[in-house]
């Protein structure tokens, strides 16, 4: 373990990279509509731009340096022996999740002042932006996992805020419904693995807990393999792997932006994060370790088939992430856990690429969702154009993209694996296969071919303009050597014979290939294909994603609505309302006896007379 | 002056009998002249207990309470019959019966 | 003798009492009434009570009778009242009250039956009940004159309305 620390090391400034976030927000929501745009503009994304400047001089330290950074600032809360620090705590692993949020976040803060310019809510927009950035900067550089989960609620706060944001349409409601009630399943896991934690090891303080778990622990004991499965539990959650997928899809009702920043590049990959983060105790837990690499692969191959058969452009991309969030869990699972990363960094940027290519797309035709119906948008829209060209080939993991270095390594390291490791490999292949047919399919579908729709504007400066620098990052990617070395082990991957590296390239332009015969070149038509029996079939499983929200609706949600329907008559209340009923009626008969005739009222009181007398005379002998 | 000597059981026994005649008479008697009578008779009996009382024991306080009683009397019949007037003009009628605008 | 005047105001008393109200015209029952009221004047003369038998005279078949016969000369009821209570005094409005008066009397005179001893045959003076009067129940004179002024400004109230007809306009609500 490296554990060479030290208080307050020269960087104090630590506390104002996600304060910035944080304090621009409450500066939008405080302003509220009174703020002129280009105000909320320059508070939204300038605050993001000066927490990345911030970000790279913490950066320049730490690798001079080489020493953890830490700070803290205040004790949060204490009661008993537990205390949580409200501490900061930056290594390599850190530093480049705070280089891809707030890196990758400013080129999209930048790009969604454009895209977002005529929306009525542009304060709105930002405010949640900004707090979402925040609450993401906190949950990595927490130093204990109490804060990292206050960051994790607080991004799937900003999460279904952003679904929900265009919130007069209701499905958009519905899904931004569904995306927190979903993670919330997980989230409710990752919370009792966190008392789990502590109630054997005493402290949640990140370190200290790996460094008690590898002395106290055997590898392979229960409690560890019951502890590290909940936080996988949550990891599956927020990072929308199986069996609890079925909120990213949906989660592409908010706007493309938001898409391209949390359900692509940040939010989904904090699974990841958390498990790289506590990688100790999944070392010490095999059995959950294999379990994260079986659902990586099966989470990765069913969103490439689904993601294959979708028509609407986003959703595409978002069964894309799932699938390549997939791989991430896939080389987390077969201890690859630099890969790993690697992998979510490169991701981030090809992938923030593509969707806010998708939105440039979408943007400039009247908010069009369809691919069928787009087509020979090359020429029209030639930045959007280049983007996607390089998104999807650094996707599909074609060589000397970004993408090829990091998948590549995870499918060598996969290899490796003992006994299973081969099939991994295969199932990886077959994915990164399907992987470049369905990102071709969308590049030749939306910018070659007829034009369908005409767009009826250009994306202006500020959408080129972080277009062409993730360009950039995408292709050069690759290149950046990660600091991770010591925080975490990586497996290596020079067992692997030459031939599976071949196969790794080859595979992917096999892909390309099969795209450009079917959506292309027309030498093999995808619709005599679909036409067959069971190629409709095949086509409807798949549009419908496996089926999984049809298997939940009828398992969960709609006991669950007859449950509620059922409570909603309320038999308790009946009970109680029988009183009630019992009070009006006895009114009634009181009322009867109100009846304003002087003389019942003189005969009552006789009446009331004579029984007082007979009771007085009863007990007077 | 000379002694009367009766049981007060009697003179109690006249003003129970003339009291429960004065309540017949208001449960009796639609009209509410004939009703404000009923009190006034039924008043004047329970008078007519304390001043037999205070003779029994040779007291001056059944006088004293006599004396009250008459005060509620006429005060009671003032208003009373204020508002007899009142029912006749609003109502046009004395019928105890109809005037239930107060029923629940 | 003396015991024998009473017996007889007595059954004056109680019969005039009945006769007054069971009559239907309103007059008839007052001059009942009265008569009644002097019998019951007359017992308290006998019980040794001159000063309560006065003002039984004075007040009650005075002032206060004279009052209904002001009220009912003002209603001026006539023929068609007299007509109409006879037809409410049907045999079956009976009913209920002779019952209830009957059973209420049963209780009191089964409450008064172990009444003890004669009356005295001393008579309290006036000036007994003056020196009381002025004395130990001062207050209750006091709250006695209160009661009569809220009764005057009460009736003031009420009866004005009767006998000055308002103006179109209706300014009694500020009056």
């Amino acid at each position: 373990m490296h554990l060479t620390q030290r208080q307050d090391s020269g960087m104090t400034a630590l506390w104002l990279i996600p304060a910035l976030p944080l304090f621009s927000a409450l500066v939008l929501v405080a302003g509220g509509g009174a703020m002129p745009r280009r105000l909320a503009a320059l508070f939204g994304a300038g605050s993001v731009g000066l927490s990345a400047l911030l970000v790279v001089l913490v950066a320049r330290t730490f690798l001079a340096e080489g020493q953890v950074l830490q700070q803290t600032l205040w004790t949060w809360l204490q009661v008993g022996d537990f205390s949580a620090d409200i501490a900061f705590y930056v290594d390599g692993l850190t530093l480049v999740m705070m280089a891809v949020i707030t890196g990758v976040g400013f080129l999209i803060h930048l790009y969604s002042v454009e895209f977002m310019w005529e929306d009525a809510s542009f304060c709105r927009y930002f405010a949640y932006m900004n707090f979402f950035v925040a609450a993401m900067l906190l949950l990595v550089m927490a130093d204990n996992l109490l804060l990292l989960y206050l960051g994790w609620e607080g991004v799937g706060a900003c999460s279904y805020l952003l679904i929900g944001f265009w919130y007069r349409d209701p499905d958009n409601g519905r899904a931004a419904r569904k995306a927190f009630i979903v993670t919330r399943i997980g989230d409710a896991a990752m919370l009792l693995g966190l008392f789990l934690l502590f109630t054997e090891l005493g402290t949640l303080e990140i370190q200290p807990l790996m460094a008690l778990a590898n002395s106290e622990w055997r590898t392979g004991d229960t409690v560890a393999v019951l502890a590290t499965a909940l936080l996988l539990g949550g990891a599956l959650g927020k990072s929308a792997q199986l069996p609890l997928h079925t909120w990213l899809p949906d989660a592409m009702a908010g706007p493309t932006p938001v898409s391209a920043l949390i359900h692509a590049a940040t939010m989904v990959t904090a699974g990841v994060y958390l498990i790289a983060r506590t990688h100790d105790l999944f070392l010490l837990a095999p059995q959950t370790l294999q379990a994260v690499a079986w659902l990586g692969l099966a989470t990765l191959l069913l969103a490439a088939f689904t993601a294959l058969v979708q028509r609407d452009i986003k959703r595409i991309l978002a069964y894309s992430t799932i699938s390549q969030i997939g791989y991430m869990f896939l080389a987390l699972g077969a201890g690859a856990f630099a890969s790993g990363i690697f992998h979510l960094m490169t991701h981030a940027f090809f992938k923030a690429l593509l969707f806010l290519g998708a939105g440039a797309v979408i943007h400039c035709l009247h908010h069009e969702h369809d691919i069928f119906r787009m087509g020979g948008l090359r020429r029209r829209l030639p930045v959007a154009f280049v983007s996607f060209l390089i998104g999807a080939a650094a996707l599909a993991a074609l060589p000397l993209t970004s993408g090829f270095y990091s998948k590549d390594a995870i499918l060598l390291t996969a290899w490796t694996v003992p006994q299973i490791g081969p099939w991994l490999w295969a199932g990886g292949l077959l994915g990164a296969g399907l992987t470049a047919l369905y990102s071709f399919r969308l590049v030749f579908v939306v910018f070659f071919g007829e034009t369908v729709t005409e767009p009826d504007r250009r994306p202006g400066w500020y959408m080129s303009g972080p277009l062409l620098v993730l360009c950039v990052l995408s292709v050069l990617g690759g290149w950046f050597a990660l600091p991770l070395a010591d925080v975490m082990p990586d497996r290596g991957h020079e067992l692997a014979p030459h031939w599976v590296e071949y196969a790794g390239i080859a595979v992917p332009l096999l892909g390309v290939g099969l795209a450009y015969l079917m959506f292309l070149g027309g030498q093999l038509s995808p619709g005599r294909l679909a036409a067959s029996t069971a190629g409709r079939l095949w086509a409807a499983f798949w549009q419908n994603g496996a089926g999984f929200d049809a298997l939940y609706d009828t398992l969960w949600v709609r006991p669950f609505r007859q449950l509620a329907h059922w409570w909603r008559n309320e038999p308790i209340d009946h009970a109680v309302n029988a009183l009630v009923r019992l009070s009006r009626w006895s009114h009634g008969v009181l009322t009867a006896l109100q009846n304003g005739e002087l003389r019942w009222y003189a005969t009552t009181m006789a009446f009331g007379l004579l029984l007082l007398l007979a009771v007085i005379l009863r007990n007077t002998p | 002056m000379d002694g009367l000597l009766v049981p007060l059981e009697h003179v109690l026994v006249l003003a129970a009998s003339l009291f429960s005649v004065g309540l017949m008479g208001l449960m009796l008697r639609r009209n509410l002249i004939f009703m404000l009578m009923s009190l006034e008779v039924m008043l004047n009996a329970a008078a007519l207990a304390f001043v037999a009382a205070g003779a029994r024991w040779a007291e001056a306080d059944g006088q004293i309470i006599f004396l009250l009683i008459l005060t509620i009397a006429a005060a009671e019949v003032a208003v009373g019959l204020g508002l007899v007037l009142q029912i006749q003009r609003r109502f046009r009628t004395l019928d105890m019966d109809r005037a239930d605008r107060l029923r629940g | 003798m003396i015991q024998t005047l009473f017996y007889i105001a007595a059954l004056i008393a109680l019969a005039a009492t009945v006769a007054a109200l069971t009559r239907a015209n309103a007059a008839h029952a007052l001059i009942y009434l009265i008569v009644s009221l002097l019998a019951v004047a007359v017992l308290f003369f006998l019980l040794g009570a001159p000063f309560a038998a006065a003002l039984e005279v004075v007040i009650y078949a005075g002032a206060i009778m004279v009052l209904f016969v002001f009220v009912i000369m003002m209603l001026n009821l006539g023929q068609a009242g007299i007509e109409r209570e006879r037809e409410w005094l049907q045999p079956h409005t009976w009913i209920v009250p002779g019952i209830m008066a009957a059973l209420l009397l049963l209780a009191l005179l089964l409450a008064v039956r172990h009444a003890p001893g004669l009356t005295s045959g001393e008579g309290v003076p006036p000036k007994a009940v003056g020196i009381a009067l002025f004395g130990p129940y001062v207050l209750a004179v006091e709250i006695a004159s209160m009661l009569l002024l809220a009764a005057l400004v009460g009736a003031y109230h009420l009866g004005r309305r009767f006998i000055v007809r308002p103006q179109p306009t209706g300014d009694e609500e500020s009056a």
